[in-house]
């Protein structure tokens, strides 16, 4: 038991990779309930792919430093974000479509960009590694969260109330444009945070699954908050355990273990509204 | 600040619209109309669907742009003036207590991030009373009849505590027994001396508890005492 379950803890990087995924358990899981929420869940997708061409800038231009691939890939996916946004709202269009679109043409264009390039791993980019969780990584994850985190706190009620109704905030004064920007850039920092334990392919599963599965643990926005926080600190701890016993990368063991969380909150409410 | 509050009774300044004109797109919602709303009085704004009841509201909010004409509001800020927009436009899914969402109407007055604590909370309370919810104010808004989230949006105006009240089709999609109750506080607001100004349907409702009816009907527009209009539309 120990073996399984502890020892694999003693090594270095599988301690970074925890606390750095255990620091973003924190932070992401509460800006994705808001995303479903807001009815934003695709949008999720559509800024985890646009980071990509700009991690594959920074990549290019600073080889393979954390803060240029991070400062590469927040400006690229709020571009995107914003690009998505303005697409979705007019041009007749239906608004899944545009985004489905513009996240394609990002992951594409992110591939070529890595693929183009000599010495640049694109399956760690993609799929992410805890081996990849140096000094350097860690301190960005647990940096992100601390700005991530304080932010949230003070634009919370704006965002409540924007979410839950915009025309009475426009109406009251409130600048629903200016907190949906700031909650788009936190989203954005937490994506790029991610990507080097989890991959950019799967760095929002962190940020979506549990707060998906909260859902079916509360029914109060503070308690789904709550619920999915601890749901993806199980997550974090199961996933990385099943990475290091199975050689799964930590991207996909991580939200799958996530998935099997919500999938056991599914469960229990069916159960509970049959019985 | 543009009006004053003496004890309870509030005396809101008129507001005075010049030629105004709202677009909707390319299409003209409200051509050149000009007339005021009294400081105090209780306007019921009808017309067809498509004739800018709703559009001429969001402009008085101040959220709507003006393509030509003034609003004089009399030194009100948009923020002095409650807007209750359609509840069909709110999600009622949204994981939120009762008594949360009537605090939260005092941002108005406080803005976004001044601490609500327990004086808002019990003042919370006290309006969920009033509209008729007693004991309702840990119940999540996703639990309510469309009559008792009407209710409770009427109880969040409370909070606001605004001179002038423009509402979007209250009654729509709640019983009789409700709509008795919520005319019943629209008539204390009155009686208060707040300016309402409120977008119906029901030409009978407006004839019965309206003093005012601003009718829009394009260039047949017609502005008054809802007397005189009741008895020219029947001729």
């Amino acid at each position: 038991m120990h073996d399984l379950l502890i020892a694999p803890f003693a090594l270095g990087f599988m301690r970074r990779a925890l606390i750095g995924c255990l620091a973003l358990s924190v932070a992401a899981p509460p800006l994705g309930v808001f995303l479903v929420l807001r009815r934003m869940s695709l949008m999720s997708d559509v800024m985890q792919h646009g980071v990509l061409p700009g991690i594959a800038l920074g990549a290019a231009f600073a080889g393979l430093s954390i803060w240029a691939m991070g400062l590469g890939g927040f400006a690229a996916g709020l571009i995107v974000a914003l690009l998505a946004g303005w697409l979705a709202r007019g041009k007749g269009a239906r608004e899944d479509s545009q985004l489905a679109g513009v996240y394609l043409i990002a992951l594409a264009l992110g591939v070529a960009l890595i693929s183009a390039q000599r010495g640049v791993d694109l399956t760690h980019i993609l799929f992410g590694s805890v081996l990849a969780v140096d000094d350097a990584a860690l301190f960005a994850m647990a940096g992100v969260v601390s700005i991530v985190l304080p932010i949230l706190a003070v634009i919370w009620r704006p965002l409540i109330l924007e979410s839950l109704d915009p025309g009475f905030f426009a109406a009251t004064g409130g600048q629903g444009g200016v907190w949906h920007l700031t909650f788009l850039a936190l989203v954005v920092m937490c994506v790029v945070a991610g990507f080097v334990a989890l991959g950019t392919l799967m760095s929002v599963g962190l940020m979506m699954l549990p707060a998906i599965a909260s859902r079916h643990w509360s029914v109060s926005l503070q308690g789904q908050v709550r619920a999915s926080v601890v749901l993806a600190a199980i997550a974090s701890v199961a996933g990385l355990l099943l990475s290091f016993h199975t050689d799964i990368p930590a991207g996909p063991a991580i939200v799958l273990t996530s998935g099997v969380l919500w999938m056991v909150g599914l469960a229990n409410d069916t159960f509970r509204s049959a019985s | 600040m543009g009006w004053r509050r003496l004890g309870n009774p509030v005396i809101a300044p008129a507001i005075r619209l010049t030629a105004l004109t709202l677009r909707h797109g390319e299409r003209v919602a409200i051509d050149s109309l000009s007339g005021a709303f009294a400081p105090g009085s209780m306007t019921a704004l009808t017309g067809e669907n498509g004739a800018g009841k709703t559009t001429l509201l969001r402009a008085l909010a101040g959220l709507h742009p003006i393509a030509a004409g003034t609003i004089d509001r009399g030194g009100l800020r948009p923020s002095d003036i409650s807007l209750l927009p359609q509840s069909s436009q709110l999600d009622r899914s949204f994981p939120i207590a009762c008594r949360d969402v009537v605090a939260l109407g005092s941002i108005g007055r406080t803005g976004p991030f001044k601490a609500i604590g327990r004086p808002q909370l019990a003042e919370a309370d006290r309006a969920l009373a009033a509209v008729g919810l007693p004991d309702m104010g840990s119940r999540g808004i996703g639990a309510l009849s469309a009559g008792q989230f009407q209710r409770v949006l009427f109880a969040r105006s409370m909070l606001q505590d605004a001179p002038v009240l423009l509402l979007d089709e209250p009654f729509a999609a709640v019983d009789t027994a409700t709509a008795s109750d919520l005319l019943a506080i629209l008539h204390r607001w009155h009686g208060q001396g707040r300016t309402i100004v409120t977008v119906l349907h029901d030409l009978d409702m407006a004839r019965a508890h309206f003093p005012d009816t601003l009718h829009l009907n394009g260039a047949r527009t017609t502005w008054g005492p809802t007397a005189a209009w009741a008895s020219r539309a029947a001729a």
